[in-house]
């Protein structure tokens, strides 16, 4: 490991329980977004930025992620430390926790939430954190309605001043983004209790003018949950089309931005698109309509089925002439039977569909 | 020499057909790809010694006159059409076209009313009209209901030994016999005697201004409410317990239960009518289904059970139809899904549509169970889930959705729909 590398803290947490029935079979950070685990979405482009050692802080022990992160971290040529938390102590206490780890070095040290997804921009944070030289810089990212959110106040110099939650009347259209670049100074304002970063310790870094802004351009999503994950899907693939445009599927039959695993086969007659990621060993027959749609690996979907934003579990079987809509999320190895319906269903693990679910539903 | 007298109403009636009796007389609805009349003269044609059958009804003529015609060159039987100047009741238009019937002097005569289908009847017919014939002026054909059924048909009491008939009592509000009646009766022209001292009656009371028929014509009589009643007990009326399949066709929705029974009873009577693959080339076939020589049939296409195609139909690449009747010239695009519907009369179905409605059939677990005729809307004021039917003329786009929707004719749909009437 390089001596001069720079460390991340991402925050996992807890079961995922937003993403569910997907959490059911794999924790969260594995679950794949654009065919990659999410997490791993977050740990290459910290690569690339020059981070050498990522701390997972977790509040629950899975040994399935610990062994297929550590493979991954081997293979990136970097070190991953899993920290335990025996009680969820929030998205500040995490920090206490790995205390010792992050104040082996001077340099300052990347925090993220684990559910975001965007280009993400760690170099240009670092280079603006060393520009003002101050304790801490947010990432803040532009949102349409930000009365529902919690929003960033600062000034032309980027200095945050406050922090507002919900506002009702318009102060600013900025938000927390999730993504934050911290000194180790910021550490020793960090009890080992369960606290917010957010709402604790962030107000009290603005209040002595230590914390500042940076602006994301570009996309950005928090994906943790079902109809969030195809709405960042959807900006995901719209980035990819832009900076990635070889990487997209160009097969017949395609509309739009579309992702497909090199070892997916997809039949004749078929509609794949606008928005649609096919995961490895999916195999689609012919004259299927998929749009809005995550496939993950190992899905069978049989001919002249429709699906418009649907999650689709690792290893279902879509029989045919089904249709699926209204953010339908199939656990793994869901066997769907041919000629039904369902709108809006969250189908657990290992179920058999054999009629329809016209309205939203949990099935158990 | 026999005759037989079918009641086909008139545009007035068959409203809870809707909207398929928007473009079409309900009696020449298509079930089984036979307009409904049509099971009915065939099974009547096929009585020996019948020498003429008549529809009454107050349908326009020119609604009626091609069918007819069609009729009388398939069927070697004469066959008229008697229009009512107004509604006349069930008995008031026997009794206005009693020459008509009387004329050649039949033994005895069949009468229908429209709204029942019926199964294998000149068997019946052959063995019991001698055996009554001699007393009987009426035999009325019934069949068992269940007990909260009966109350919707003609409730009828008879004598387990000679069949006689001692109570009878039209719709009753509460219970008194399972066994109902069908709507099938075969009279002796005794009967018009009957039917005359009741008009006469009438007559008298509208000129006297005691006018007991409300706002309606003092011909009006109906033989369930009115004759029936007053035959009952005096050793004239008889019943004959029908144990076959038996079905009122009232709501639109009872068409596609109506149309499985006919397909299955072309197994025996009409196997021709029933589709029978042709080997290569050819689509797949669930029996039974039924499509007319002039539809096109995609190979790649899935049919049944219980489909009914009509002439002109076109079906597209991967299209799944189950349990429905596809009426004249529609079009079903490519890998769309129709199951417990109507798609009416040159009506569109884009591709990776589906259109899929609740079927009502009768509790398979209630013996005796009728088809129920749920009204439109339940007690909250919401829709009752039923069969979906594209009136005629309707496109519905591609990629949609049509759950339990009744869709009125000649409408371009842009969205999905569920659980809706769309005017």
């Amino acid at each position: 490991m390089k001596e001069d590398g720079l460390r991340a803290l991402i925050l996992v947490g807890g079961y995922g329980t937003r993403l569910r029935p997907l959490t059911l079979s794999r924790p969260k950070p594995l679950v794949e977004f654009a065919n990659k685990p999410i997490l791993l979405h977050q740990i290459e482009a910290l690569v690339d930025a020059g981070v050498t050692e990522v701390i997972l802080a977790v509040s629950y022990r899975a040994e399935q992620m610990e062994q297929e992160l550590t493979e991954e971290a081997n293979k990136l040529g970097i070190n991953i430390i899993f920290s335990h938390e025996s009680e969820p102590l929030g998205t500040a206490g995490p920090l206490a926790l790995a205390k010792d780890i992050l104040v082996k070095s001077t340099k300052p040290f990347f925090v993220l939430n684990s559910d975001i997804i965007c280009d993400f921009p760690f170099r240009e944070l670092a280079k603006f954190h060393a520009s003002h030289g101050k304790e801490g810089t947010i990432v803040v990212t532009r949102v349409e309605e930000p009365s529902k959110y919690g929003v960033v106040v600062y000034d032309k110099e980027n200095c945050i001043s406050s922090f507002i939650e919900k506002p009702q009347e318009f102060i600013s259209n900025k938000i927390n983004a999730g993504l934050y670049i911290l000194n180790p100074s910021v550490l020793s304002r960090i009890e080992l209790r369960p606290t917010s970063i957010e709402k604790e310790v962030f107000p009290s870094i603005a209040a002595d003018r230590h914390l500042y802004a940076f602006e994301l351009q570009g996309f950005w999503m928090d994906v943790g949950q079902p109809k969030d994950f195809l709405t960042g899907m959807c900006l995901y693939l719209k980035h990819l089309r832009t900076s990635n445009p070889a990487k997209l599927y160009k097969g017949c039959g395609v509309v739009g931005n579309v992702l497909v695993d090199p070892t997916a086969k997809i039949g004749t007659n078929c509609q794949i698109g606008p928005n649609v990621i096919i995961g490895p060993g999916v195999v689609i027959e012919d004259g299927v309509c998929i749009k809005r749609s995550t496939i993950l690996e190992g899905v069978t979907i049989r001919s002249n089925s429709w699906l418009e934003s649907c999650i689709i579990g690792w290893r279902c079987s879509v029989g045919r002439w089904v249709r699926m809509e209204g953010i339908t999320v199939l656990g793994e190895d869901v066997i769907v039977k041919d000629e039904t319906y369902i709108n809006g269903g969250q189908v657990l693990p290992h179920k058999n569909i054999a009629a329809s679910v016209p309205e939203p539903q949990i099935i158990m | 020499m026999l005759k037989a007298v079918i009641l086909i109403g008139g545009p007035q009636k068959g409203t809870r057909f809707r909207p398929l009796s928007l473009d079409i007389p309900k009696p020449l609805f298509p079930v089984a790809g036979v307009p409904l009349i049509q099971h009915h003269i065939e099974a009547c044609a096929a009585l020996e010694n019948l020498k003429e059958i008549l529809l009454i009804g107050f349908y326009p003529i020119a609604q009626i006159q091609t069918f007819i015609d069609d009729m009388q060159k398939q069927y070697n039987v004469a066959i008229k059409y008697l229009q009512e100047f107004t509604a006349l009741g069930t008995a008031g238009s026997l009794y206005h076209f009693r020459d008509q019937i009387r004329c050649g002097n039949p033994d005895a005569f069949f009468i229908f009313v429209l709204i029942l289908l019926l199964q294998e009847l000149y068997k019946f017919h052959k063995e019991q009209t001698s055996k009554f014939q001699s007393k009987a002026c009426v035999t009325i054909v019934g069949t068992e209901a269940t007990r909260q059924q009966s109350l919707n048909y003609g409730c009828i009491v008879t004598n387990k030994d000679t069949h006689e008939v001692s109570h009878y009592v039209e719709k009753p509000n509460s219970y008194v016999s399972t066994l109902i009646s069908c709507g099938i009766y075969i009279f002796s022209l005794d009967i018009f005697q009957i039917i005359g001292e009741t008009f006469n009656t009438k007559q008298q009371e509208y000129y006297r201004n005691e006018n007991g028929n409300g706002n309606k014509e003092a011909g009006f009589i109906q033989l369930e409410k009115e004759i029936f009643p007053q035959l009952s007990g005096t050793g004239k009326m008889y019943a004959f317990q029908l144990n076959n399949w038996w079905s009122q066709l009232k709501t639109a929705g009872s068409a596609i239960y109506a149309n499985r029974h006919y397909l299955e009873l072309y197994r025996i009577n009409h196997p021709e009518r029933l589709y029978t693959l042709k080997g290569e080339g050819d689509c797949t076939i669930i029996p039974d289904v039924h499509i007319n020589p002039t539809a096109s049939i995609d190979p790649t296409a899935v049919l049944g059970p219980n489909v009914s195609i009509g002439p002109g139909v076109v079906v597209g690449p991967g299209v799944r139809i189950k349990e429905s009747i596809i009426l004249a010239n529609a079009v079903i695009e490519e890998r769309s899904l129709v199951l417990h519907s109507i798609i009416g009369r040159g009506s569109r179905v884009g591709r990776w549509a589906r259109v899929e409605g609740t079927p009502s059939d009768p509790d398979p677990n209630k013996p005796f169970a009728k088809m129920e005729n749920p009204p439109l809307f339940n007690s909250d004021g919401r829709l009752n889930p039923s069969i979906t039917i594209l009136g005629c003329s309707v496109t519905v786009p591609s990629e949609t959705i049509l759950l339990n929707t009744i869709v009125l004719p000649n409408k371009e749909l842009t969205r999905s729909i569920k659980n809706e009437i769309i005017l």
